[in-house]
């Protein structure tokens, strides 16, 4: 494996390269007819960058829509409970729709627009990426479809009937898994149909170059946010960023600002569902193989044949089979440490938090949370850790009290 | 000479079309897949395609979808499919054969590993549905140092630098995908399909097929007018669906696929 050691300036940061690669991840594995579709968003996306009118309007967007920049907030009584570091949140659950989900997705559907596309598709898992897009493609006026696993539907009710009110028409996906993956196949069915006048919106930091690259731009600037915020509060760098791991977009987009500076160490936390030794997880890390999977090389869960496997979270959002390629690049650099929560960790800091800081994590950011839980105590009173919270845990109350009883709790 | 090359060489030289059908090996289990081959190959088909089940097929729609996952209930895998291609092999059987896969399964298989497999289990050609000209140059090494083609797709979205590189990189023959969609049945032949044939043909003599969507004998005939191959997948593999644990599911596939091998055939095209 060609692993390239990071330079300690990130504008110095090589991926991703003419090839849509991070390392030996990355890529554009995808149909033949799809790929000129590839080259047009990549050269509007570029244009899109240096294009100051659109720029200004991306950042109009972000402040007076989304409620950019999200607080950085100091989480006083969980760092006294934890007794270890200081322990900050950012508050992307405050960011407009209830999750960091509308940074892109409002990026890309101004991009759609700038490419005169008519209508907007998107895939869902926990429904948060359908309600950004849904709510980004209402505020510009474009049709919407979103694929949405039947299973996932019923899971989350609240997201569908959401995504219904803001206009969108959610379409049930019946294949596989009925999950998120099977979303995704059916979103590219889509878009390789109808790719003339469609723009697919895709949610997370995967699938075929350059929807990596173009999800994280649109993301980092959770991290850029969080290192002045940190600079004006602390007057320094953290120590340990913190953040669950889907697909992966919410962490990069807390730590690329960061990959340059040596001392902050980075956590990316994945689902463990019942325990990896269960085969029931989304711990891709700990339990996948090199693979190719919606456009991607990068790690994925599947059988010594190469089919894909299926997995399991109490959370939606992270119940995937792959991870974003620049993951698995910052993995094998070793620039990432990637870890997991289980089912039974992320409930005990969903509830955790609520209790103390007033805040119902979403269930993917209460993984984040678990984690904090197991390293926190051990670090010294001086050290900073911060955790992207990266959505409201409103979404997950009616899944939550099929597992927990709150009022017997006793923390 | 690989057989695909030989196959396309002889019927060139008689004006005739290549018949080319598609079926998910393993649906319903391979030993049905294997007389379905023996069966083809007594109907004149020219090229099978044989479908590696996959299951994330995102390029197919729902009739190959569910012909894959029968085939998976089955718990078929590459390496069931090359041992079964190399029992008709031993048998006798001279039909060329294509693989049509997903690029994962052959990774999992690993490169090197998978073309030996495929050369001594008697593969002609492989398809990946999913491995676009840019990411293919270790796959065309291997399999092309091993003696098989490999195919290539070529879209009516593909630019004229694409088209150019689709072919220089294909052998055996291109496919060219006469609609930009996932596989499946349709009313009609889209008028543009003889142009971009032609446009293929100004950069390569490579035979050019053309597939996605061709369903029923007249438009078989439609397309062997102007390409070198026709190939039929989705209305074969419903047949398949509906027929395929029945007892006489040979006659009945069998008598399809011969309705659309005689289409093929009734056009000529001038010999070269």
């Amino acid at each position: 494996m060609n692993e390239h050691a990071l330079s300690s300036e990130t504008h110095d940061y090589p991926y991703p390269d003419s090839k849509g690669r991070y390392g030996a991840y990355g890529g554009k594995f995808v149909p033949e007819t799809l790929m000129p579709a590839l080259t047009e968003l990549e050269d509007a996306y570029n244009r899109a960058k240096d294009d100051e009118a659109f720029q200004r309007r991306l950042r109009r967007y972000q402040k007076d829509y989304i409620g950019r920049p999200t607080p950085l907030f100091f989480a006083e009584r969980f760092t006294n409970r934890l007794g270890g570091a200081r322990v900050y949140f950012k508050r992307e659950d405050l960011a407009h729709t209830g999750a960091h989900k509308i940074n892109n997705a409002l990026g890309q559907v101004l991009l759609a627009q700038a490419m005169g596309k008519e209508r907007i598709i998107a895939e869902t898992g926990a429904g948060q990426h359908g309600v950004a897009t849904a709510t980004a493609a209402a505020q510009v006026g474009l049709e919407c479809d979103v694929y949405m696993g039947e299973e996932d539907m019923a899971r989350q009710e609240l997201n569908v009937f959401r995504m219904r009110l803001l206009g969108a028409r959610v379409i049930p996906v019946t294949a596989g898994s009925r999950t998120l993956k099977d979303a995704i196949n059916e979103s590219i069915r889509d878009w390789v149909t109808n790719i003339g006048n469609t723009h697919y919106v895709l949610g997370t930091v995967h699938g075929p170059h350059p929807y990596p690259m173009i999800c994280r731009d649109f993301q980092k600037i959770i991290g850029e946010e969080t290192r002045r915020q940190l600079q004006e509060k602390e007057g320094r760098l953290p120590d340990v960023l913190l953040a669950c791991v889907g697909g992966g977009s919410n962490s990069i987009g807390l730590f690329f600002d960061f990959l340059g500076d040596p001392g902050v160490r980075m956590i990316g936390v994945e689902a463990g569902g019942f325990g990896i030794d269960t085969q029931r997880h989304a711990a891709r890390f700990a339990g996948g193989v090199q693979g190719t999977l919606h456009g991607a090389m990068s790690y994925v869960l599947q059988d010594i044949h190469g089919q894909i496997l299926g997995t399991h979270s109490v959370s939606a959002g992270l119940d995937y089979p792959s991870v974003g390629p620049e993951h698995a690049y910052l993995h094998g650099a070793g620039r990432v440490q990637y870890v997991y929560a289980n089912d039974d960790e992320a409930l005990e800091g969903f509830q955790l938090v609520s209790r103390l800081e007033g805040i119902i994590p979403a269930l993917e950011s209460a993984h984040a949370i678990g984690h904090a839980v197991k390293i926190v105590p051990a670090m010294k009173p001086d050290e900073i850790v911060v955790i992207n919270m990266s959505g409201r845990g409103d979404k997950d109350v009616q899944q939550a009290t099929r597992f927990i009883n709150p009022a017997k709790e006793d923390l | 000479m690989n057989r695909i090359d030989a196959r396309f060489n002889e019927l060139r030289s008689r004006g005739e079309t290549a018949f080319i059908p598609y079926i998910a090996a393993g649906d319903p289990i391979l030993d049905r897949t294997e007389q379905f081959i023996l069966d083809f190959e007594q109907a004149g088909v020219d090229v099978l395609e044989l479908g590696v089940p996959f299951s994330d097929p995102l390029a197919d729609g729902v009739v190959n979808q569910e012909a894959a996952q029968r085939a998976l209930q089955g718990d078929v895998s590459l390496e069931d499919i090359l041992a079964m291609v190399k029992r008709v092999r031993q048998g006798g059987c001279e039909l060329p054969l294509l693989l049509f896969t997903y690029f994962n399964p052959v990774l999992a298989y690993g490169l090197e590993l998978f073309a030996a497999a495929a050369a001594d289990a008697g593969v002609d050609g492989v398809l990946c549905v999913d491995l676009p000209v840019e990411e293919a140059e270790e796959y065309r090494q291997r399999l092309q140092d091993k003696g098989i083609a490999t195919v290539f797709l070529a879209a009516p979205t593909s630019t004229p630098e694409r088209i150019k590189r689709i072919a220089e990189a294909s052998t055996g023959f291109i496919y060219y995908v006469s609609r930009t969609g996932v596989t499946g049945v349709q009313e009609r032949v889209e008028d543009t399909v003889k142009g971009a044939v032609g446009a293929i043909r100004q950069h390569t003599d490579k035979p050019v097929a053309v597939g996605f969507g061709i369903s029923r004998p007249e438009q078989a005939a439609e397309v062997a007018a102007y390409a070198d191959g026709v190939v039929v997948g989705s209305a074969i593999v419903r047949l398949i669906g509906e027929h395929g644990n029945h007892a006489n599911a040979i006659e009945q596939v069998g008598a399809f696929v011969r309705s659309l091998v005689d289409a093929t055939k009734s056009v000529r095209r001038a010999a070269s």
